[in-house]
């Protein structure tokens, strides 16, 4: 059974989103998703880039507010 | 009311000091008491590292004795804490003592991991322990010429420091008169040369102008000690003659041990700073899970909000204010210059161009950290 692991990444420049999600996806099990929280407007475009890069899958992206929501699964 | 701090590096020792300072009179009266427990009698000047890795200090001007660091009210333990028993207010340590509390401050801090990633141990060099920054100065000491390629592993503490190595590197060699044989590159983790904005805008025609390649969207996969290879996640790889890392970070074992938070990060409140489900639990420096930089100044910040919100509830029984994210870094930018970042949660730094002042500012703070530890500064 996967699960997801919700990380706040609002509100933060050092050490940021992208690093938050780096960092935090080598503790969860392949299958995982996790969804990041994001004030940073750069997220929508450099996560998904990186995911992609790296071979994981976005599996959601929405914007609420000021707040991105991208969610990520964890796939190797 | 007794106050349990456990951990002895910057966090909790300027915790410690601050609250001593704060309570005095509860203290003299009986009505507080202050503990710490650490892993060393020694304390060590981190940043100090640095500076030891490219001959700039020696090792022995980054330690003071950690009980001459302390206000006389605090009673010091080196008894590292082998258990947490959070449901029952006390902690178990390794010397099999128990030492129960009212309020507990958790500043145990954060360790290099280089051991999981694979050839990292053999194949690199770092500076975040007293014996590898030795080794690495001796390797930078013997280097002839070649390749010297710098990595950054996630999460790491003090995020200036891979910018600021390539400044250093660029003046060690060529102060050795080596600088034409050497090729610096520089690669990191994220799509920029910095995870703040505008030290990656800063960095970028510095790097140019002092001659540094750099490669982004680089995550360590693996090393190849006998064959100087590294490989990133990202499916490239670099040769190198020299190889130069800052490992990935892990909390400590016994947080991790214990299930208090994954990775060994203790999961916290990023306003009171106190550990999630549990309102006598405080966390302060690098043990937090929180998306603040792992540094002495957010760990210094975090410490006095945390002092001034624990002094105020045991007198007026309410905290009085929040932790804003703040953090200072310096960054050594080479040539005996320096700027500095200061931010917080909702204001990004607005970096100055380096300056001669901000590096004696630096070299001086060298020496005023002992007066900040104690938290005199």
């Amino acid at each position: 059974m996967s699960e997801t692991k919700v990380i706040d990444a609002r509100d933060t420049f050092c050490p940021g989103p992208l690093m938050e999600l780096i960092s935090h996806i080598k503790h969860v099990a392949v299958g995982d998703v996790i969804e990041l929280l994001s004030t940073d407007q750069g997220s929508a475009a450099d996560i998904p880039e990186w995911v992609k890069k790296v071979g994981h899958e976005i599996v959601g992206s929405e914007q609420v507010g000021n707040v991105w929501h991208i969610k990520v699964r964890k796939a190797k | 009311m007794r106050i349990l701090v456990v951990g002895g590096g910057t966090a909790g020792t300027i915790t410690a000091n601050n609250l001593s300072r704060r309570l005095t009179g509860e203290i003299r009266a009986g009505k507080v008491r202050i503990t710490m427990l650490s892993a060393s009698d020694r304390h060590m000047y981190q940043p100090g590292l640095l500076y030891v890795a490219f001959g700039q200090m020696t090792p022995d001007q980054l330690y003071r004795d950690q009980a001459s660091l302390l206000e006389p009210t605090i009673e010091f333990h080196v008894d590292p804490v082998k258990q947490f028993q959070l449901d029952k207010n006390k902690v178990v340590t390794e010397s099999g003592k128990t030492h129960e509390y009212d309020i507990l401050v958790i500043a145990t801090g954060s360790r290099m991991v280089p051991e999981e990633t694979p050839g990292m141990t053999e194949g690199a060099e770092f500076f975040y322990t007293e014996a590898s920054a030795v080794k690495m100065y001796k390797k930078l000491r013997e280097f002839k010429g070649g390749r010297v390629m710098v990595a950054v592993g996630v999460p790491h503490k003090c995020p200036i420091a891979p910018v600021e190595v390539m400044f250093a590197l660029d003046d060690f060699f060529k102060a050795r008169g080596i600088r034409d044989k050497v090729q610096l590159k520089y690669h990191y983790p994220i799509g920029r040369l910095h995870t703040i904005e505008n030290v990656a805008k800063w960095a970028k025609p510095e790097f140019e102008r002092i001659g540094v390649d750099t490669e982004t969207l680089f995550n360590i996969k693996e090393i190849d000690a006998k064959n100087k290879i590294m490989k990133s996640e990202e499916g490239t790889e670099v040769e190198y003659d020299l190889l130069i890392v800052v490992p990935a970070h892990r909390g400590m074992e016994v947080i991790e041990r214990d299930k208090l938070g994954s990775g060994g990060w203790i999961p916290t409140d990023r306003y009171s700073l106190k550990m999630n489900g549990h309102d006598n639990v405080y966390v302060v420096g690098d043990t937090t899970n929180l998306p603040v930089s792992k540094t002495g100044s957010a760990a210094h910040f975090q410490a006095e909000a945390i002092c001034e919100n624990i002094a105020s509830i045991i007198k007026i029984g309410e905290p009085v204010r929040d932790y804003d994210g703040k953090v200072y870094c310096f960054i050594e930018a080479g040539h005996e210059k320096a700027t500095y970042a200061m931010f917080n949660y909702l204001n990004p730094p607005d970096l100055k161009p380096p300056s001669k002042p901000m590096h004696w500012f630096k070299i001086s703070y060298n020496h005023m950290y002992w007066t900040s530890v104690r938290g005199l500064l």
